[in-house]
C-alpha cells in the first residue's frame, strides 16, 4: 500500500478533514464554479482582487479528498500573489498533473508537491484540477456557465 | 427436446449445488490480477462479464458466417439472418413474450427506452398529459421522458420513494389520473436494487387510467426470471451487456398491438416496403424499428447468453445472489462507520443484489481508488440516478453489484478494503 500513501498523504487528509478558506466570500469580485460530472463533485470559487492582487480567495463545495485538498491548498498558495504569478501557478500545477514538466518551469510549486502522486492516478487527475480550472474561469470574469471538467 | 426429457433436465439442474468455481472457469477475464491482486468483480449493474461461449459465439459469427442479414441471397447472408432470427426467438422465450415478433433489437436499454418515449409516447401525449416516473429512476428513464415532453407540453412526475427506498404505492395510486399516459419505472433500481412490484403497479395503473406501463428491466433481466405476460406490462427494456452478453444489443419488448399501431423511431434501410420521393410505407414490426444494418453478431451473441442463463438457471442464480446479498448486509451491519441508505434492515421489498454505501468521513471517490488499490472493482458516483441521490441526502455512493460468478469471499475480500480506507481515513 506505499502507492496509496503516497496519494493519501498527512497534509492531503487534513486539508480535506480541514479545509482552509472554506466558505462563502463577502464582498467578492468573481465567482465561478466546478463540476465533474462524472462523480458529482462541485466546487464553487470565489474570488476578491484588488487591482492585480489576489486579495481574498474561498471556496465551497462538495467533493473526495484529492479535490478538497486540492482547492484547500489552491487557496492558500494563490492568496496575495499578483495576477501573472496566479495564472503562472495555475499552468504550472496543472502541467504537473498532465506530467507536462515543461510547463513547471521557473515556477516552485512548494507545498502544492503533496498532490503530485495524483498523476500515477489518471482518473483521479480530474479531481485534482477541478478547483484550478474554476480559479482560471474567476479570474477570467467568473462564467455564468460552470466550469465542467468533462 | 420431448416434455418429459425437459422435466428430467430440470429436475438435475436443480439437484446439482451451484458451483460457483465451475461457473467463474466460463469467465476468462476474472482470471487476472489487478494491481497485484485476484481481481474483485463488483460492478456487475454497471456492466457484466461474458462467458466464453459467449465470446465465442461473436468470434464465430464473424470468423466463419458473417453477412448482412435480411438483404442477400447468398449463402452467408442467409445464414446470418438465421442466425440473427434464431437469437430473437430465445430471446422472446427467455422473457415469456407471447410472439417474438415483439421483440425489437435496439442497442440497450437506452435506445429501447428512447424508441417508446418517441414511437408510443410522442404521438400519445398532449398538452397537459403526465408521464409517472419514480423517484429512483435511472437517467435513461428519466430524460427521454423529459425530451418528449418538451415536443409535446406533456407534464413529467415522479411518484416519491419511501426512507427505506422503496416505491410508495400509495403515493403512486394518488398520482394516477384520467392524464397520465404512461408510467414509467425500474424493475428493479440500479443503485438500491430494490425490486418494484411491477403486478401492483401495473394492476393500480390500469385501475385508474389508460397509460402505458413502460418497465426498465436492466437490472431484473440478469437475476431473477422474467415474464412479461404475467407482469402484464405494455413495454419492457433491456441490455445485452448487463446480462452476460455482447455490448452494442439490447431488446425492446412490446404488446403486438402497440408496436403495431406506433411509427418508425429511425427512418431507413432495412424497415420499408416501398420508398417514393412522395412518401414510403414500413415493414411490420420488429423490423419496422431496426432500420440499418443491426448488431448481427451481438444479437446472435446475446441469443447464447440468454442459453447460458437458462442452463444455469435463473432460479439458482436468484438463491445464489440474495445469499451473497445477505452476507454483504450481515457484514457491514458489523461496522458501525459504514451506512447503507435507502435499505433498511427490515426492508419489507425485494432487493436485487445490489448494495449502495457510504463510509464516514472518506468520500465514493476516494474508497473506489482505495478499493481498485487491491484489485476490487467497484462504481463510486451518482449511478445515473442523481435525482435519487438527492433523495437520499448524500452527493455519491460507494456500489458493489454481484453477479452469478462472485463469492461469499470476495464479499469479505470488500470488508477488508473498506477496513484498509477506514485506516487511512479514519
Amino acid at each position: 500500500m506505499s502507492d496509496l500513501r503516497d496519494l493519501y498523504q498527512q497534509v492531503i487528509l487534513d486539508h480535506y478533514r480541514a479545509p482552509r478558506n472554506f466558505g462563502a466570500l463577502e464582498p467578492v469580485s468573481a465567482c465561478a464554479e466546478g463540476y465533474n460530472p462524472l462523480c458529482g463533485d462541485k466546487v464553487k470559487i470565489y474570488l476578491r482582487t484588488d487591482g492585480d492582487r489576489v486579495d481574498g480567495l474561498t471556496f465551497e463545495g462538495v467533493g473526495c479528498a484529492i479535490s478538497t485538498a486540492s482547492a484547500s491548498l489552491m487557496t492558500e498558495a494563490v492568496r496575495g500573489l499578483e495576477r501573472p504569478q496566479a495564472e503562472a501557478l495555475i499552468a504550472s500545477f496543472l502541467a504537473l498533473m498532465t506530467g507536462d514538466g515543461n510547463g513547471a518551469a521557473g515556477v516552485d510549486l512548494g507545498k502544492l508537491e503533496v498532490l503530485s502522486g495524483v498523476k500515477d492516478y489518471p482518473v483521479r487527475i480530474k479531481c485534482a484540477t477541478l478547483a484550478w480550472h474554476a480559479l482560471r474561469a474567476a479570474l477570467e470574469g467568473g462564467d455564468p456557465e460552470a466550469v465542467t471538467t468533462e | 427436446m420431448t416434455a418429459p426429457a425437459v422435466a428430467a433436465k430440470t429436475e438435475q439442474r436443480d439437484s446439482a449445488a451451484f458451483d460457483v468455481e465451475r461457473l467463474r472457469a466460463c469467465f476468462p477475464i476474472l482470471e487476472q490480477d489487478v494491481h497485484g491482486h485476484r481481481l474483485v468483480y463488483l460492478d456487475n449493474a454497471a456492466s457484466a462479464q461474458r462467458p466464453e461461449a459467449v465470446i465465442d459465439a461473436v468470434s464465430d459469427c464473424y470468423r466463419t458466417y458473417y453477412a448482412n442479414a435480411h438483404r442477400g441471397v447468398h449463402a452467408l447472408s442467409e445464414q446470418s439472418t438465421d442466425a440473427y432470427e434464431a437469437a430473437r426467438v430465445k430471446v422472446a422465450r427467455f422473457i415469456g413474450a407471447p410472439d417474438s415478433h415483439e421483440v425489437v433489437f435496439t442497442r440497450g436499454t437506452t435506445e429501447s427506452l428512447n424508441l417508446v418515449a418517441q414511437s408510443y409516447g410522442r404521438p400519445h401525449l398532449e398538452p397537459g398529459d403526465e408521464v409517472l416516473l419514480t423517484e429512483m429512476e435511472h437517467h435513461s428513464n428519466i430524460v427521454p421522458w423529459q425530451l418528449v415532453s418538451e415536443q409535446t407540453g406533456a407534464r413529467v412526475l415522479a411518484a416519491p420513494i419511501t426512507d427505506d427506498g422503496e416505491l410508495d404505492l400509495d403515493a403512486f395510486a394518488g398520482m394516477l389520473n384520467e392524464r397520465t399516459r404512461v408510467v414509467a419505472l425500474a424493475h428493479v433500481s440500479n443503485a438500491l436494487g430494490t425490486v418494484n412490484d411491477i403486478r401492483a403497479v401495473v394492476e393500480l395503473t390500469r385501475a385508474r387510467s389508460d397509460a402505458a406501463v413502460v418497465v426498465d428491466g436492466a437490472q431484473a433481466v440478469p437475476h431473477m426470471a422474467v415474464d412479461v405476460a404475467a407482469l402484464g406490462c405494455d413495454f419492457y427494456a433491456f441490455s445485452g451487456h448487463k446480462m452476460y452478453g455482447p455490448g452494442g444489443i439490447g431488446v425492446l419488448w412490446g404488446r403486438r398491438e402497440l408496436l403495431a399501431a406506433m411509427p418508425p423511431y429511425h427512418g431507413g434501410g432495412a424497415m420499408i416496403t416501398r420508398v417514393t420521393f412522395e412518401g414510403s410505407e414500413y415493414m411490420a414490426p420488429p423490423q419496422r424499428f431496426e432500420a440499418g444494418t443491426p448488431a448481427i453478431a451481438p444479437a446472435i451473441g446475446l441469443g447464447v447468453a440468454v442459453e447460458f442463463l437458462e442452463s444455469t438457471g435463473l432460479d439458482r442464480i436468484e438463491r445464489h445472489e440474495q445469499e451473497l446479498l445477505s452476507h454483504t448486509m450481515e457484514v457491514l451491519s458489523d461496522l458501525p462507520w459504514v451506512r447503507v441508505p435507502g435499505h433498511a434492515s427490515n426492508a419489507g421489498s425485494a432487493r436485487a443484489a445490489v448494495v449502495s454505501l457510504v463510509v464516514d468521513g472518506a468520500h465514493p471517490h476516494d474508497v473506489a481508488t482505495i478499493l481498485d488499490e487491491q484489485g476490487i472493482a467497484i462504481r463510486a458516483g451518482h449511478h445515473c440516478a442523481q435525482p435519487l441521490m438527492d433523495r437520499l441526502g448524500v452527493p455519491a455512493t460507494v456500489r458493489a453489484s454481484f453477479g452469478l460468478y462472485n463469492t461469499h469471499e470476495e464479499v469479505d475480500l470488500l470488508v477488508s478494503g473498506l477496513h484498509e480506507v477506514r485506516r487511512i481515513f479514519g
